[in-house]
């Protein structure tokens, strides 16, 4: 378990004082998963560096078990650290060393035994999948297998807690899959508290059981997934179902009002939208939808339009009286500030033909 | 060809010009590593920014001691480090009383290049060693250094270049070797035979070097 209390960070850049980390609070229990998610500038890489004591917080605390990390003497950061394992983005091997090499390398700080070392090295090469590699340098494995290795390291020490710092943004994603995987599976087995700091929604989605959304150094939402999921005013929910912009439909319905509609759990298995043509008697169009499985359960987000002469308010109240969160909307998608890039939609190309393949 | 092995200073003096050259290559070479090293690794350590910053003694190191040396001309420095050499080893004459001024003279320059190899070492590796809980000596240790080892090979094997190039002037002034024969016979003399031996003995002298360290630096590269 893993407690991080009122963290500030301040740093001091000339005259000016900047504050990387906001008073951020969260809780991750043993044996469970939890993503940080934000985007560039969030804070994500100060709260890094202030849960593994690189960088001292200015204020508030980071506790593993109870016990108090951030105020020890500069003498015990060591043994504090090793509770700690990290995975990092390019995992960071020693490219003069073998894979082994790279696993021994925490076991040899502390002068572990060589017979101990040689037999906990191929024990972690064997969990993370990698039996037969001992000898292979970091240049000569694939991305991925270097970050097993990675993950292999940062658990030579027997951590309580793994670190992931945005573990899979250097891969392809069925290799991201695979790595969040293993880790999915280690955790499960050796009863790890994992904190996985991302920015790609689609790691909250396929292994975390809790998130929190990082913004301006502040966390600004934060709950079990399917709980933010549920929440058609969250942004984590806008960002974990995805709407791409619509332009509004040529034709009978072109100006009826637009809602959009969020089902979760039970609901989302009821013809709600059947329901509500049939008793209103009125027509609707789908603009836009996600529907995806998050933490066990289903959820289902849609943007819908009207027929012009429909109550929408009528319609919002048949929502609402089951369950079922709706609220008027534009057509448009708003971008959100503090998670704009988690549309499905491909990024714009630049005007002009720079690439010369149009 | 005849003329080679015919030549009388040849034959009496080139063995000894070739091993003088060697030990002042050698001693000089091995004092500039043994200082130059840690003063290098101290140049990159004690950086702002770096593993352990001390501002100021980096500051006087970096900018005083190590530019400075380093923009005296070495024909000068040599000259001016006659009265250092005599102090260390009692004499300003012979190959060891030279390494002392070859030695102050590739120092600098060699801790420089260590500090720019140390540099580029990523600066992730540097965190993840830290993570694991290693001691900042270990971190000196077992990543910067041993990750760097192919530039440092690389780095040593320019120096010890630089210093058979040094070692060649250092014959001038008292140092003896291939300089000094290539000088008092080749030019005074005008001996072209010695001149043109004297000559293909450095090229191929700088050739071995820089063959033996690139393989060196090669076979330690995983990269």
């Amino acid at each position: 378990m893993i407690t991080v209390t009122d963290l500030r960070k301040v740093y001091q850049q000339g005259k000016k004082e900047v504050v990387a980390l906001d008073g951020v609070t969260l809780s991750v229990p043993k044996g469970s998963i939890h993503g940080i998610i934000g985007h560039s500038g969030a804070g994500k890489s100060t709260l890094v560096r202030c849960l593994t004591l690189l960088d001292r917080p200015t204020s508030g605390s980071v506790s593993i078990d109870g016990t108090e990390l951030s105020s020890v003497k500069d003498s015990e950061i060591r043994a504090a650290r090793r509770r700690i394992g990290m995975v990092f983005q390019h995992a960071n091997l020693m490219d003069s060393r073998t894979a082994a090499g790279n696993v021994a390398h925490p076991l040899e700080l502390v002068k572990t035994p060589k017979e101990q070392i040689r037999a906990k090295v191929a024990e972690l090469l064997k969990l993370v999948g990698l039996e037969g590699f001992e000898n292979a340098y970091p240049s000569q494995l694939s991305g991925g297998q270097r970050q097993r290795v990675g993950i292999a390291r940062a658990l030579a020490a027997d951590p309580d807690v793994l670190l992931c710092d945005e573990p899979t943004s250097a891969l392809d994603p069925a290799t991201t899959d695979e790595i969040l995987d293993l880790i999915q599976d280690l955790t499960r087995r050796l009863q790890l508290t994992v904190l996985i700091i991302t920015h790609e929604m689609n790691v909250v989605k396929r292994v975390c059981g809790s998130v929190s959304l990082l913004a301006k150094g502040r966390i600004v939402e934060h709950g079990a997934l399917q709980d933010v999921a549920g929440d058609l005013d969250s942004k984590l929910a806008r960002a974990l179902l995805p709407l791409p912009a619509s332009e509004p439909l040529a034709g009978a319905l072109q100006r009826g009002p637009v809602l959009e509609i969020l089902f979760s759990g039970e609901s989302a298995k009821e013809p709600v939208l059947t329901g509500v043509a049939r008793h209103f008697d009125i027509d609707l169009n789908v603009l836009a939808g996600s529907v995806e499985t998050l933490g066990g359960e289903q959820f289902g987000h849609l943007r819908v339009q009207l027929a012009e002469d429909a109550d929408a308010d009528a319609v919002l109240d048949y929502l609402h009286q089951r369950g079922i969160g709706a609220k008027r909307t534009s057509t448009a998608a708003a971008p959100d500030p503090d998670f704009a890039h988690s549309a499905p939609t491909a990024p714009v190309p630049a005007s002009g033909d720079q690439g010369g393949n149009s | 060809m005849n003329d080679i092995f015919s030549n009388p200073v040849l034959a009496k003096a080139l063995p000894e010009a070739i091993l003088e050259t060697l030990q002042m290559v050698g001693i000089s070479s091995f004092f500039t590593v043994l200082i130059g090293l840690p003063l290098g690794v101290f140049l990159h350590v004690s950086a702002p920014g770096g593993l352990r910053p001390m501002p100021v003694t980096n500051r006087v190191l970096s900018d005083v001691v190590v530019n400075i040396t380093r923009s005296i001309p070495f024909a000068i420095l040599m000259v001016a480090l006659i009265p250092v050499a005599r102090a260390l080893t009692g004499t300003s004459l012979g190959p060891v009383a030279a390494s002392v001024s070859l030695s102050i003279g590739t120092i600098p320059f060699f801790a420089r290049l260590v500090e720019n190899c140390l540099r580029d070492v990523h600066h992730g590796k540097i965190d993840a060693a830290q993570v694991m809980g290693s001691t900042k000596m270990q971190v000196i240790n077992k990543v910067m250094l041993r990750e760097s080892l192919p530039a440092l090979v690389a780095a040593a094997t320019t120096t010890v270049v630089t210093l058979v190039g040094y070692s060649a002037m250092a014959g001038l002034v008292g140092g003896g070797g291939l300089g000094k024969l290539a000088y008092n016979y080749g030019f005074q003399r005008f001996d072209v035979t010695v001149m043109l031996v004297t000559i293909v003995l450095i090229i191929v002298l700088v050739q071995v070097i820089q063959l033996v360290g690139e393989r060196i630096s090669r076979s330690l590269d995983h990269r």
